[in-house]
């Protein structure tokens, strides 16, 4: 063995503590944070639990029902796309149909916005998009739609939506016109079956050339509304559905849009000129519907980025936070069926 | 007498690269289940395909481990340091394997494919389920958490070896022939 001079011992002492001790607090660092932007996928989980988290379900969407089927494509899509899906052929579905928000119990009547998801296919070529009923998003990134959320979310001290709040918020983001005017002109139907669901984001066809079209879809009704609905009934929507499919199956036309090079399809608070060359790739037949406990939706966690071969993502920044968004609140109610902190039924 | 006083070069290269390859995993981990930023996806991507490679160089590594001789810890260490310096040794083999593995299962889980790259997916071996997803997921955190305080024992520990003990520990993974007395 080699002598030290004893003073140099400090020194290394010294050089073990900075090396352990500075990897160590980088770590720490990283977790707590360091190099994340302002807005981390957990603030927005946290958010949209608004401190009252309903153990077991979905942050967002929280309330809905499990849906199974096909989707019947009639191959229009092929030259476009390699994903098997569109080849002409049915591929069955499990999917859910939910309104917005994060109460579990809340009136269906109520809820500002309706959606559909769908996960079709397995393994590489698993597709799943989760629709909803607006056609565009209002605003361009995550930090503004975070903005935008607690803009809308409820004074804790009041529980009322602060009004000013919200016109500010709107001031201050012109790029939420186009959403605010969808908003004015709808109507809600009366049932889950004559609303059309947008994938709003839009993503690419990838062909057997490696040919990219950059796409919007949405699930387009096949039938005509029907009767009022009694609103006393918080499961209005819900039951007229279940009803509707017991008698028979409710199809929609999923319907492609085709953007031109003159549309930005990372932006997804600006709707595409009507004269875009449309394509209907088949039908999405709803077969069943059962209640979530009895289904199997909820084992799912619909993140529009699980795509097939011959489909891609758009670096629409939306888009891409959707799903560190989505895959928090998935692992928080994991973690409490896990723990067995979930209602029976959930 | 024929123990070396080095480790193997086949098991040397591992370690370095297994080094290099568990600290990047750690730093992208954290940091992509909090981003919601566009580089998400793709470091999730490669995150998913780097697991796998690290558990592929993982066998090979247990291959390589114990098929070659290792060199013995110095006299001068109490018996009980070495038994705890085995025993710190193995767990870090066991989170080298529980790491991908519980990434692996909890994908499964989920019903998310395992891409690596595009070269290939790996099959699902487990069914989807929200409670099996909450264990290896949890799983997945708690591991990462134990093999990162093991990691920072582990660098402390070969540093008092190679700067203040100087007694040739360091060397047997460096490679750096020690000057015989």
């Amino acid at each position: 063995m080699l002598k030290q001079k004893p003073s140099a011992l400090p020194l290394r002492y010294a050089i073990i503590l900075g090396a352990v001790g500075g990897l160590g607090a980088l770590i720490f660092a990283v977790a707590g944070g360091l190099g994340q932007s302002a807005v981390t996928a957990q603030d927005f989980v946290d958010l949209q639990e608004g401190g009252n988290p309903h153990l077991g379900f979905r942050r967002a969407h929280a309330k809905g029902f499990c849906i199974a089927g096909e989707f019947v494509s009639n191959g229009s899509l092929q030259p476009f796309s390699t994903a098997p899906m569109f080849a002409a052929s049915s591929t069955p579905f499990v999917g859910r149909i939910s309104i917005a928000g994060n109460n579990p119990t809340a009136p269906d009547l109520n809820a500002p916005v309706r959606s559909l998801a769908l996960s079709l296919g397995e393994g590489a070529n698993r597709w799943q998009t989760a629709m909803n009923t607006p056609p565009v998003m209002a605003v361009v990134t995550p930090e503004a739609f975070y903005e935008q959320l607690q803009a809308l979310s409820p004074d804790p001290e009041t529980g009322e939506r602060n009004p000013e709040r919200i016109r500010a918020f709107f001031a201050e983001h012109p790029e939420t016109q186009t959403f605010r005017n969808w908003q004015a002109g709808y109507t809600p139907s009366n049932s889950f079956a004559t609303e059309i669901y947008h994938s709003i984001n839009a993503f690419y066809l990838i062909n057997e050339n490696g040919e990219r079209q950059a796409v919007r879809w949405a699930a387009m009704p096949t039938v005509n509304n029907g009767e009022p609905l009694n609103s006393d009934d918080t499961n209005a929507l819900q039951n007229e559905f279940f009803n509707r499919v017991e008698s028979a199956p409710v199809a929609f036309d999923l319907t492609f849009t085709f953007a031109s090079g003159a549309d930005d399809e990372t932006n997804p608070t600006v709707l595409w000129p009507s004269e875009r060359r449309n394509m209907i790739a088949g039908q999405i037949v709803v077969q069943k519907a059962v209640p979530e406990g009895e289904g199997n939706c909820n084992n799912i966690n619909f993140d529009p980025l699980i795509l097939p071969t011959g489909m891609a993502a758009t670096a629409d920044p939306i888009l891409r936070a959707r799903s560190a968004a989505y895959a928090e609140s998935y692992r928080r109610r994991a973690r409490e069926h896990l723990l067995q902190q979930a209602p029976e039924n959930n | 007498m024929s123990q070396p006083t080095t480790y193997a070069l086949s098991a040397r290269v591992m370690h370095w690269a297994m080094a290099l390859l568990l600290l990047s995993m750690i730093f992208a981990g954290l940091a992509m289940v909090q981003s919601l930023q566009p580089w998400h996806l793709t470091l999730l991507g490669l995150h998913k395909s780097f697991g796998v490679i690290a558990l592929l160089a993982v066998i090979v590594r247990l291959i390589i481990r114990l098929r070659n001789a290792t060199p013995a810890l110095p006299d001068s260490i109490p018996a009980m340091q070495k038994r705890i310096a085995h025993a710190s040794h193995w767990l870090l083999y066991a989170a080298m394997f529980a790491m991908p593995l519980s990434g692996y299962f909890m994908q499964n889980a989920a019903g998310r494919p395992v891409a690596v790259f595009d070269w290939f997916t790996l099959p699902a071996l487990l069914p989807e389920s929200l409670p099996l997803y909450g264990f290896f997921r949890e799983m997945h955190a708690l591991v990462a958490w134990a093999l990162i305080a093991l990691l920072l024992i582990h660098i402390a520990a070969a540093l008092h070896h190679g700067l203040v003990k100087r007694d040739g520990v360091l060397q047997s993974m460096t490679g750096r022939k020690q000057k015989q007395q």
